[in-house]
């Protein structure tokens, strides 16, 4: 099985699989029908084991565990909060949606809103609160952006430095750590949140980063589809650059980066935050090829006429070939590309509203 | 002894036992179900322990509107019903 030719798509009504046969994506199964899916973690080449959060409306969050790549499923423990201290300033301390799951080696790491992080050493059997993050005062500085409460929605392992990681909150900025979780720096310097009061705008701690994405081939290389536009790193968070050359629009959600160009990186826009949907009602995709410097604007094959449709944080996905796209919107439409981007094919219109598409 | 008995909405996703118990309050009869199916507890209650937003308890007709301590009474003859509010879409 080839990464490139299955994947996910994580919806409110379900988790769908997707095939590509004979060049063309079909669902192929679907697990969790009818029940919230907020994010999964696909299989890994030569581990069929999955993970998939269920937020269902009146149970809270649920985590099930596959064992053979999503055929059939098992509860397995949910992360939770420890109990909250008495006067305890900030969010209740209590789990509200899993917003990322990413593995790491043996590890298993969970975003959450609240805003807490939470790791796993046996697949979800049992989770820990990384409580160095939960801690820190500067968390109570923190925000909401699209929930009332923050969340952790990117986790950027190192694919070489095994204990490094970068997490994107909303709204709270880029969080490092190179020593597995035991200590943690701010990493948002020089991103600007043009929508707090003039002498906080430029605040790490307060930016609303949507969505963080690192280049596996180069991973000094990060992509950050920001509330207020598009930044990039080349030095491992360090410093953030803001890429103004954005046609059409530069606000949205999502962006994926090429696994072995760091200078290709894709871009699904909306019109502004106040409007959020595609500029003139026709969905586009900006993609750049150096860096930044220019983008383009791809329109073939996804609709020009009265397309209202939204792609959220993980509605984006670039295959291991860096090639292969698949885009998910909260309309229910699911476009492909075999060409990185250059054409789309409809493979639905008709889910229910996507949170997340992932190959794997 | 106080009989409490779960939505079969819950089904789906856990076994509902009905458990006769000999409580005080609420928490002391959902802490018997909880003894009998230890995943129900998440279903029913949160991180801090209070009941879920979108359930909701009646003992004896009446609905319980306290949901951090639940220390709603509980009768020897009591009958619980933990539900769902309905909500969605």
């Amino acid at each position: 099985m080839s990464t490139n030719d299955r994947a996910w798509v994580a919806t409110r009504k379900g988790l769908f699989e997707l095939r590509r046969r004979g060049g063309t994506w079909a669902i192929e199964h679907a697990s969790f029908l009818g029940e919230p899916v907020s994010m999964f973690l696909p299989p890994s080449p030569g581990d069929s084991r999955m993970l998939a959060s269920l937020t269902t409306g009146h149970y809270g969050t649920k985590l099930h565990a596959s064992e053979d790549a999503g055929r059939t499923w098992a509860e397995v423990a949910t992360p939770t909060y420890p109990t909250q201290p008495a006067g305890a300033e900030g969010p209740e301390w209590k789990l509200v949606l899993v917003w990322a799951l990413e593995r790491a080696g043996d590890t298993v790491w969970a975003g959450t809103l609240p805003g807490g992080l939470f790791r796993s050493a046996d697949f979800g059997r049992s989770w820990q609160l990384v409580e160095s993050l939960w801690n820190r005062k500067e968390r109570l500085g923190w925000f909401g952006g699209g929930y009332p409460v923050p969340g952790i929605h990117s986790i950027c392992a190192h694919p070489r430095r095994t204990g490094e990681l970068l997490l994107g909150i909303s709204c709270g900025g880029a969080w490092t750590t190179r020593d597995d979780g035991q200590t943690w720096a701010l990493t948002a310097s020089g991103m600007r949140a043009n929508f707090m009061p003039p002498e906080m705008a430029g605040d790490p701690n307060i930016q609303d980063a949507h969505r963080i994405v690192r280049c596996a081939a180069a991973p000094d290389t990060l992509w950050c589809q920001h509330h207020g536009g598009i930044w990039r790193s080349t030095d491992n968070a360090a410093s953030w650059h803001e890429i103004t050359a954005a046609p059409v629009s530069s606000f949205g959600f999502a962006v994926a980066v090429h696994p072995h160009n760091p200078d290709v990186a894709w871009f699904v826009p909306a019109e502004a935050d106040q409007r959020r949907v595609p500029v003139g009602a026709a969905m586009i995709v900006n993609r750049t090829r150096d860096g930044g410097a220019t983008l383009e604007t791809l329109r073939e094959g996804l609709p020009q006429r009265h397309a209202y449709d939204l792609v959220y944080r993980h509605g984006l996905a670039v295959a291991d070939d860096g090639e292969g796209l698949l885009m998910t919107s909260t309309s229910g439409g699911l476009w492909a590309s075999t060409d990185a981007g250059d054409r789309w094919q409809t493979v639905s219109l008709n889910l229910p509203p996507a949170a997340a598409v992932r190959f794997g | 002894m106080a009989l409490i008995s779960f939505t079969p909405q819950l089904q789906r996703f856990t076994s509902t036992p009905e458990v006769q118990c000999a409580a005080a309050t609420l928490r002391e009869a959902l802490e018997a179900a909880f003894g009998v199916n230890p995943r129900l507890r998440g279903y029913v209650l949160d991180d801090q322990g209070h009941l879920r937003a979108n359930v909701v308890c009646f003992i004896d007709g009446r609905r319980c509107t306290e949901r951090i301590a639940l220390a709603d009474p509980v009768r020897p003859d009591s009958r619980i019903y933990v539900l769902q509010a309905l909500s969605g879409g």
